[in-house]
């Protein structure tokens, strides 16, 4: 602090706990209407205090989603789980071999390849729907795990993360491993993995809520409720109108589908704000 | 590619197997894709979906024709200027008290930093159900103090839902860089302006804004990109880009006119637009962003 002023020093903290207070607000509401049943809810104004029917709303809505349609939100986590699984896995993976051959070989064509991955910035899922989703089609990947992940796994921004982070890897390393006799992939496992867990650990983070969150995608490639996601399977839950809308159940559901991706967020808050800068540089 | 390794590995075939599934699915589900696109922008197909005639750049003419189009032009400009100004504007606020506070401003950043885990679509079901006419608490404020609120009806109020939701989800984004941004401003500075006589509003105009506008800049592009592409769930979620064409973006027209109309070469034509304006937008984050942001 600069100088001490008191006043300024109470508006600071009146300020940012109102600013907490409203960002907090809509999922405070959330979580009270997911404690209450359907009728609670509907009566205007809705009470403020969290009800008494917690479990039996959340059991209700793991086993069998809300109202009658069947697909239980357990199994829409789990597919939802698998595919921020993969997807941060396969992004990560496959970006972490282009740069290592990107930084660490020269052959012909490495910057064709190093641009054909950095224009994929500049093709994102919403440019291209229709086409992409003609493609998925075409080779039998609807409602699929492969059809929900493949797609989304090419990554511009985390090869030049890895190609960034390996060229500030000393050369010394891998002329000592030269000399050792290791191999290019020896070296890999051996020096360069073990170097990039904390970029990797960052990228996760990111990754993981990206895949997660993903919207677009799945709503056009899954058909089946057996293959939706979370996040798909509310917006199919209110597309019914209100009358048909259980919104206690409505609201338990969104409780499910932001708790992952905001633990992860809580529980990993140095790698994800290290991922967020990353990932922008 | 500025910096390069001078220890390397010799092999005439690694290289290519290890950049090959990275590839593999560039062409298959980036490039294909695209070139599709761009060939079907300039075709139209006979209405029973029959034989493809090539067109030119007839669908263009028509899609700049069209006022529905350019309505949706309008409408996502309004869009982004008012999510990345409300969003630039009130996280900015927030970082610079949370700058000035010494106890408790780890609490206050991580009871800040959490909306980012939200999905775009959840954060619309949230906002939504506050909003909701018949049994949204917020709306229920809001009639009872005479408001007239149905987004359901009211075009401009349905806009206002979405840029609320879309905001409050990207608050926690730009809170971050300012704060970072903040924090790497040197305090010698600020210290001297101090001694001269400088109060914290004058600091702020005339050293502490300035300092910050590469990070502002930053962040005025990804927000721009943010309320151009990445709010598709919300739009979908909470209005489905109506009532009538009010909270139609570009990106959910391409997405109606190619999956609910099926009128392909039109959106394909969309398509081809909106590449050229992502195209275009990360030229200039890559150009003129990159370099000068400092963390």
């Amino acid at each position: 602090m600069i100088e001490n002023r008191p006043l300024l020093t109470w508006i600071s903290y009146i300020v940012l706990t109102i600013g907490v207070a409203i960002v907090a607000f809509p999922v405070y509401v959330t979580l009270v209407a997911s404690t209450r049943t359907a009728q609670e809810v509907l009566q205007a104004p809705m009470p403020l205090t969290p009800g008494t029917h917690m479990l039996e709303n959340y059991a209700a809505v793991l086993a069998h989603g809300a109202g009658e349609s069947g697909a239980g939100v357990g199994r829409m986590m789990v597919n939802s789980l698998i595919s921020a699984l993969v997807i941060a896995i396969g992004k990560i993976a496959i970006s972490l071999l282009s740069a290592f051959a990107i930084v660490y070989f020269r052959f012909p064509f490495r910057r064709f390849f190093f641009w054909m991955i950095f224009v994929t910035l500049m093709l994102p899922v919403e440019v291209r729907i229709l086409p992409t989703y003609k493609v998925v089609a075409d080779l039998g990947m609807l409602d699929t795990y492969a059809g929900l992940t493949i797609p989304l796994i090419a990554s511009a921004t985390a090869t030049f993360l890895f190609r960034q982070f390996f060229l500030t890897i000393p050369d010394e390393l891998a002329e000592a491993a030269r000399i050792d006799g290791a191999g290019p992939m020896r070296f890999f496992w051996d020096v360069v993995l073990p170097l990039s867990r904390p970029n990797i650990a960052a990228l996760f983070v990111i990754l993981f809520i990206y895949g997660w969150n993903q919207y677009l995608w799945p709503l056009l490639v899954t058909t089946q409720e057996d293959m939706y996601t979370t996040v798909i399977g509310i917006k199919r839950m209110i597309s019914g109108g209100d009358a048909a809308t259980d919104w206690n159940l409505v609201m338990a559901t969104a409780m499910l589908a932001m708790l992952p991706p905001a633990l992860v967020v809580l529980l990993m808050q140095r790698w994800f704000v290290k991922g967020l800068v990353d990932a922008e540089k | 590619m500025a910096a390069e390794k001078r220890a390397l590995f010799r092999s005439q075939w690694l290289p290519y197997a290890l950049l090959l599934p990275q590839v593999i699915v560039t062409i298959v589900f980036f490039f294909l894709p695209a070139g599709q696109a761009l060939i079907q922008s300039t075709q139209i197909q006979d209405a029973f979906g029959g034989s493809l005639q090539f067109v030119g750049l007839d669908n263009f003419r028509d899609l700049f024709n069209d006022a529905l189009y350019l309505e949706s032009f309008k409408v996502t400009a309004l869009f982004s200027i008012l999510v990345a100004g409300l969003g630039l504007t009130i996280s900015l606020i927030l970082a610079v008290f949370a700058d000035r506070v010494v106890r408790g401003a780890g609490v206050y950043k991580t009871l800040l930093i959490w909306p980012y885990a939200v999905a775009p679509a959840i954060a619309a079901v949230l906002w939504l159900f506050l909003f909701n006419p018949t049994l949204g608490i917020v709306a229920h404020w809001l009639t009872s103090a005479g408001v007239d609120w149905n987004y359901l009806l009211y075009g401009n109020q349905a806009l206002m839902l979405v840029v609320i939701a879309a905001v409050w989800k990207q608050v926690s984004y730009n809170f971050l860089f300012f704060l970072a941004g903040l924090q790497s401003i040197p305090k010698s500075l600020l210290e001297a302006a101090a001694i001269d006589g400088a109060g914290p509003v004058k600091r702020f105009a005339t050293i502490v804004f300035p300092l910050l506008s590469p990070t502002t800049f930053f962040l005025l592009v990804v927000n721009i990109v943010y309320a151009f592409f990445d709010t598709f769930g919300i739009i979908d979620a909470a209005t489905s880009g109506g009532p009538g064409q009010a909270t139609e973006i570009l990106v959910y027209k391409v997405y109606k006119d190619g999956f609910k109309g099926l009128d392909l070469g039109g959106s394909a034509a969309q398509s081809v637009v909106l590449m050229t304006i992502v195209i275009t937008l990360t030229v200039i984050q890559f150009r003129y962003v990159e370099r000068k942001v400092q963390y």
